[in-house]
């Protein structure tokens, strides 16, 4: 099962690294996100930590779309998931190996958007170096988890694009609150550690929670849609 | 199911003459007055609109399992009356708070819940609507998702500080006020199956003509 996972995930790093085409577009698109948002909560050079807080997680969430329709694209060109579905590897280990090629292309996007975040802002995220990617990273698996299903999923549907904007936002809204929120105490001029590692939990239950339901949810749904 | 659907439909309409008239002799409430009066329709509604939205769930669930066709028929039912209920909580939430608190919209943890609650199914609709194949699997997953994210949503916002009444008030109510509420309750349960029911027996009567159209072209009676 895990070499299943792992061969899924393998493809999907390798096309990306001969294409490089979902990180850098994730990557210019959280770029300019940030910039347009600084414009609008920039006071005086500087930002809130809540808003520093609230501009990285809207370009974590809005870059992550656009990450996760072209990875579904690369599936639906030349019907490559039928022919990953025809394989005789079990359903759960294309879901998690996809889940997982997602989770590794936002989290190198957030790198470089962490470290922007801290040059532009000048936001002490280095600090909480742990608690940040705890948050980080808990909060991609549970993006990713949810994103990587509806994604699949919209597979040929006309308008799919819009609507996985649709259906993915009003569900990872606790994501991008419990995100938000524990980057926000950790900008704090005295950082709240303790309401951070609330936040990392939270996002943990959400993960166990959605990454379950999403396991379960993709046999009878890629039945239908493959 | 076509005299259930008679059934709730008139006790609904009775609900709703007699219920305005309980409501108007019901005791004013002391700091509030006559704007506490609103409570007696908007917490039925919004009792009706969780039930409708655990329904679809559930619901949805069955149509993952079993791909059984009722059980689809009875989640995007229980969809759409979601939508019409939330709506109804969140409009006669609205006009409560703007004579209540001054404002007509406060980020409340009650009220976050239940306006991303709706968010969600106006989703499934949407999903529905324009998925293209396979949206019906979509749409329950969405369902099924939006259920199990009611409680996290309320816990993620509960850090807020709610100034929403609490539910403690329901079983604490004085028989005067009571009797009104509870008919309200009934009302608003009977409008909501009756619905539900005029929903599922349009979705029966759909599938039906569906399938004599099909029989008909098999047949060469189609032009």
């Amino acid at each position: 099962m895990l070499r299943l996972v792992g061969l899924v995930l393998w493809k999907d790093l390798v096309v990306e690294w001969r294409t490089r085409e979902i990180v850098s577009t994730m990557l210019f698109f959280a770029v300019i996100v940030m910039l347009i948002f600084s414009f609008a909560f920039l006071s005086e050079g500087r930002a809130s930590g809540d808003a520093v807080a609230g501009i990285l997680w809207t370009a974590i969430a809005f870059s992550g779309t656009l990450g996760l329709s072209r990875a579904a694209d690369r599936e639906r060109d030349g019907d490559a998931l039928r022919a990953l579905l025809l394989s005789p590897a079990p359903r759960a280990a294309l879901y998690l190996g996809k889940t997982a090629g997602i989770v590794i292309f936002m989290l190198a996007t957030e790198l470089v958007v962490a470290a922007l975040s801290t040059i532009l802002f000048g936001a002490a995220l280095s600090a909480h170096a742990a608690e940040l990617s705890g948050l980080l990273l808990l909060g991609t698996i549970g993006y990713a988890a949810i994103g990587g299903l509806f994604s699949l999923m919209l597979g040929r549907a006309r308008s799919r694009d819009v609507l996985l904007a649709v259906v993915l936002y009003p569900i990872i809204v606790p994501v991008i609150i419990a995100g938000s929120k524990g980057t926000s105490s950790l900008l704090e001029s005295i950082p709240d550690l303790a309401a951070a590692r609330y936040w990392i939990k939270f996002l943990a239950v959400f993960d166990i929670v959605f990454v379950t339901l999403a396991l379960w949810a993709f046999e009878p749904l890629i039945v239908e849609r493959g | 199911m076509k005299k259930m659907f008679v059934l709730t439909l008139s006790l609904a309409a009775l609900g709703l003459l007699v219920s305005p008239w309980l409501i108007l002799r019901a005791p004013q409430e002391s700091t509030m007055g006559l704007v506490q009066k609103i409570f007696y329709y908007h917490v039925p509604t919004a009792m009706v609109d969780f039930l409708t939205i655990y329904l679809c769930g559930i619901a949805s669930v069955a149509f993952l399992v079993k791909r059984s066709p009722r059980a689809d028929a009875l989640a995007v039912a229980s969809a759409e009356l979601a939508v019409v209920f939330g709506a109804c909580t969140l409009w006669t939430g609205s006009m409560w708070a703007r004579k209540a608190w001054g404002v007509w919209w406060t980020w409340d943890v009650r009220l976050t819940t239940f306006a991303l609650c709706e968010m969600v199914f106006i989703g499934y609709l949407l999903v529905r609507s324009y998925g293209g194949p396979g949206s019906r699997g979509l749409a329950a997953a969405l369902a099924l998702f939006g259920c199990a994210d009611v409680p996290l949503i309320y816990v993620s916002v509960s850090i807020w500080r709610t100034m929403h009444p609490q539910t403690t008030v329901v079983p604490n109510l004085v028989k005067p006020m009571a009797v009104p509420f509870w008919v309200a309750v009934f009302t608003m349960l009977m409008l909501y199956l009756a619905l539900l029911l005029a929903r599922l027996l349009h979705e029966r009567n759909r599938t039906r003509v569906d399938e004599l159209y099909v029989a008909a072209a098999e047949a060469g009676l189609e032009e």
